[in-house]
């Protein structure tokens, strides 16, 4: 703890020096505008990742803060964004049970730069496993005040005072009682906690997990929910862009004197952003259909199919990790030896939600209501794109309909704002669908390429493990092989001199959906040589107590007939772990020979994530997860030629429907000794794989390419025996 | 061409001048202010703009603005009555039947039709009347468990 907590303190001198003790910065003016209340700041040191944030308004190395107010309420300040994971839900109902105020009496603010403490983004199922400790040890500190504050006020000793629903009572005369509000009332107290206190706090909490209604619902299911897109602001124009058929081609030519011509159109033609406005969208759109814009594109043969010897002849220089042993020893050590490719197309984020952006100038300062997960870096673009300083750059995120790691780019945002300083009017910017399919940062096209070796007792002794394009998340070792080695080519992001024709990113778990495929099929392919029940192969092979724990509840729940795969079943099996979380899944497929279409009927899934804070909204996550890895698997691949993206909708790009629903069973796995892990993305990962060993199990044959669509399939058949 | 059309929204007379071929997603939208109805492909593939017409699911981002002349429009904030939440409504929140939340509304008006036409649907029935719905969240199974719900209790 930085604050000088341990001494009694005058609760209504607010002590500066203390605070300005614990950082260097001066904090007046911030303070000034907190007004009344009670504040409890957390920084959590390196976890922060915080940048040069110079110049701002508010302390850039908090990281979180609370309130209680003087009407008792209190107000969480957040950086992160709620874009459907349920991490409003879940935050609130941490800082409710360690502060002992009811769950309604909770406010989230999330997003909004001006209000909340600097924050990366929101990705990588972090919310929870970093920013919650925080947030649990500053509502712990602040009951602690409050407890305080009430001891003095009911002139009893500190240590007899409870705290319950918001009110401090004493343990033995539950009559002697004070509310929050009423000891907040006109009064400013702030304390800081350090990180040290956050880690000795987490362990004190005996946190129970329960499932509350999610605080979002109510404004979702009645349409008052806000979006980006629902903004409206006086003499607002919706702005629509002349877009290139090609990320490869250059404009040669433009007129746009036609859309010019019509009434209430303002064109903007601006350092290479090409605008048409109008107070109507609908005006803007035949506006845009009247500019007349001429394209070179250079020729290229670059395709859906040729991606993939591309990406290998590209990426020439690997990066070695997890390397143990030495492979050519495993070889030798090795009776059985399997070598196979497995290659996985490019995936849109195609959230239901096209990126979107409202922005505003007055009097040289921007407000940007965005659809984002990243809106502190969206800001630090915004200002450099308008020449402002950072704190005159407004960035409020209202809720984010759909990211899945999609939405950190920002370029909508940056379009907004200049066509709001360019036009002098507030101005939108929605994309279409298309823009949005064409502008997507896709999951990449990867190939990996896996050597490996089990010895005569069914133990792995080699793992030589080559992936391109998909970067190594999910790909370390969850098995015991002695002789192992990751190499890496390019990442999930592309990089500097990507190999892409178009950009690519971080999509729900990057590269963990597609390691795991390959890696969880070739376990499966070598307990299928070895004539071993895959459940018993994997168990032999690992001595991970969590994801033993996690095959061991899945096989149970799902009734694992044991045997060899193929055994004309249809179950198949896939686990491994991401963002400290472990997870099993099983499944039981159809497979029909004739069309070679895939139907899964069931799929069963036992995730270990620690101590669960909100049990009905991980599994909420756990079956989105499901489901959504259910597109990438069987049906989702985007075809292009060179740049041009030739899927722009949802008529030829399918995502999952219900008719493709299984159905889905989830079980969390106790663990309380763990604290809380990822819980947005860890069940999407083994997806692919799960399905591919089912579909073994049916049928006999191996799937190597993702996804696994009917034409895949019946290639796989006719091949079958040969 | 302006015209004058008159039709019924959220049980309330609404009288536009305006172009009869504007469509209905967007003036209501923007003239209207009502933003509950979400734009999600603009071609009627992905059902996030559906409204009742008539009682009927309706994609609004495929509805000229003239189709609705003298006929009742429900949108997402014309479900509940007043202050009280259809069933539909406390099913999908009570049963977290949502993420994002932004396909909700057009889940719901889409739910609501179909229950209009088939008050106690099967399953299958469900499964069939929500296909053409896209959820990208993949909150699938609470929504046809919450639909059901629902329709056993209206």
């Amino acid at each position: 703890m930085t604050d000088n907590t341990t001494r009694d303190f005058d609760p209504v001198d607010f002590e500066l020096s203390s605070w300005s003790e614990a950082f260097p910065f001066d904090r007046r003016d911030f303070l000034k505008t907190l007004g009344a209340g009670i504040f409890v700041f957390v920084t959590l040191g390196d976890l922060a990742v915080a940048g040069e944030q110079g110049g701002r308004s508010y302390p850039d190395d908090i990281n979180a803060y609370l309130r209680i107010g003087e009407d008792g309420r209190v107000t969480i300040f957040s950086g992160k964004i709620e874009m459907g994971q349920g991490v409003m839900t879940s935050l609130a109902q941490m800082a409710a049970e360690d502060l002992q105020v009811p769950f309604g009496a909770i406010d989230m603010v999330m997003g909004d730069t001006d209000q909340c403490p600097w924050d990366m983004g929101t990705f990588g199922s972090m919310s929870t496993r970093f920013f919650g400790p925080a947030l649990r040890a500053a509502a712990a500190e602040a009951r602690e005040v409050l407890l305080g504050l009430a001891a003095e006020h009911l002139e009893a000793p500190r240590n007899r005072m409870r705290a319950h629903e918001g009110v401090a009572y004493m343990d033995s005369d539950r009559s002697k009682r004070v509310t929050y509000a009423e000891l907040t009332r006109g009064r400013q107290i702030t304390r800081v906690l350090g990180e040290e206190a956050v880690q000795k706090s987490v362990a004190e909490f005996t946190v129970m997990g329960k499932s509350f209604t999610r605080l979002d619902a109510t404004e979702k299911v009645t349409g008052s929910a806000e979006f980006a897109g629902d903004i409206r602001l006086p003499g607002m124009l919706y702005a629509k862009m002349v877009r290139p058929p090609s990320h490869d081609a250059t404009l040669r030519t433009v007129d746009t004197s036609a859309a010019a011509a019509m009434p209430g159109i303002t064109v903007v033609e601006d350092d290479g952003l090409i605008a048409v406005l109008h107070e109507d969208p609908e005006m803007a759109e035949q506006a845009l259909g009247r500019v007349r814009a001429d394209w070179d594109r250079p020729e290229s043969d670059l395709d859906e199919e040729s991606i993939f010897d591309h990406l290998v002849n590209e990426y020439t220089d690997g990066r070695a990790s997890d390397v143990r042993g030495d492979l050519a020893r495993g070889e030798q050590e090795s009776s059985m030896l399997f070598e196979e490719t497995y290659l996985d197309g490019y995936v849109a984020h195609a959230p239901m939600e096209p990126h979107t952006s409202t922005a505003q100038i007055e009097n040289g300062k921007a407000t940007v209501w965005a659809s984002t997960q990243t809106p502190f870096p969206d800001q630090s673009q915004v200002a450099r794109a308008l020449g402002f300083s950072e704190e005159d750059v407004r960035i409020i995120t209202p809720y984010v309909g759909g990211g899945f790691g999609g939405k950190t780019g920002g370029l909508q945002n940056i379009e907004a704002a200049k066509l709001a300083q360019v036009t002098g009017r507030p101005v939108q910017v929605a994309w279409s669908r298309a823009e949005e399919f064409f502008y997507d940062s896709f999951r990449p096209a990867s190939v990996i390429k896996i050597k490996s070796g089990v010895d005569g007792n069914g133990r792995i002794h080699l793992w030589d493990y080559h992936v391109y394009a998909a970067g190594t998340r999910g790909a370390d070792q969850h098995y015991d092989a002695p002789h192992n080695s990751i190499t890496s080519y390019g990442g999930w992001m592309g990089g500097g001199a990507s190999p892409h024709p178009f950009a690519v990113g971080a999509w729900r778990a990057p590269g963990a959906n597609t390691n795991i495929f390959a890696k969880e099929s070739q376990i499966d392919i070598m307990a299928a040589a070895l004539k071993v029940d895959p459940l018993e192969f994997r168990l032999k092979n690992t001595s991970d107590e969590r994801l033993i724990g996690v095959l061991k509840v899945v096989a149970d729940a799902f009734g694992w007939q044991a045997g060899a795969a193929p055994g004309g079943r249809g179950q198949g099996l896939a686990c491994g772990l991401d963002a400290g979380t472990y997870v099993a899944h099983m499944a039981e497929v159809e497979v029909d020979e004739r069309t070679g279409a895939i139907k899964v009927n069931r799929i069963v899934c036992a995730q270990d994530m620690g101590v669960v804070v909100n049990p009905d909204g991980a599994k909420m996550q756990m079956e989105g997860c499901i489901t959504m890895g259910l597109g990438y698997t069987l049906t989702e691949d985007i075809r292009f030629r060179g740049g041009e993206v030739l899927d722009l909708n949802f008529d030829t790009y399918e995502i999952p429907r219900f008719s493709g629903l299984p159905e889905i069973e989830t079980i969390l796995v106790k663990n309380d000794l763990v604290t809380p892990q990822g819980g947005g993305e860890p069940a999407i990962i083994s997806i692919g794989a799960l399905v591919a060993n089912a579909i073994f199990d049916a049928v006999g044959v191996r799937l190597f390419q993702l996804p696994m669509t009917p034409a895949r399939v019946r290639d796989a058949l006719a091949r079958r025996g040969e | 061409m302006r015209e004058t059309i008159e039709f019924t929204l959220n049980g309330e007379p609404v009288s536009l001048d305006t172009d009869g071929d504007r469509i209905l997603l967007w003036v209501l939208r923007t003239d209207l202010e009502l933003t509950g109805t979400k734009y999600g492909c603009g071609i009627g593939l992905c059902g996030s703009c559906t409204v009742l017409v008539d009682g009927e699911a309706e994609r609004s981002c495929a509805l000229p603005l003239r189709a609705v002349r003298g006929r009742e429009v429900v949108t997402i904030e014309g479900l509940a009555g007043g202050e009280v939440l259809h069933p539909l409504q406390e099913e999908f929140a009570e049963r977290g039947a949502l993420q994002c939340g932004y396909c909700t509304p057009g889940m719901l008006m889409n739910a609501a039709g179909l229950l209009n036409g088939n008050p106690h649907p099967s399953r299958e029935e469900i499964v069939d009347g929500m296909e053409g719905n896209l959820c990208r969240c993949g909150a699938h199974k609470r929504i046809i468990e919450a639909i059901d719900a629902a329709s056993k209790r209206m």
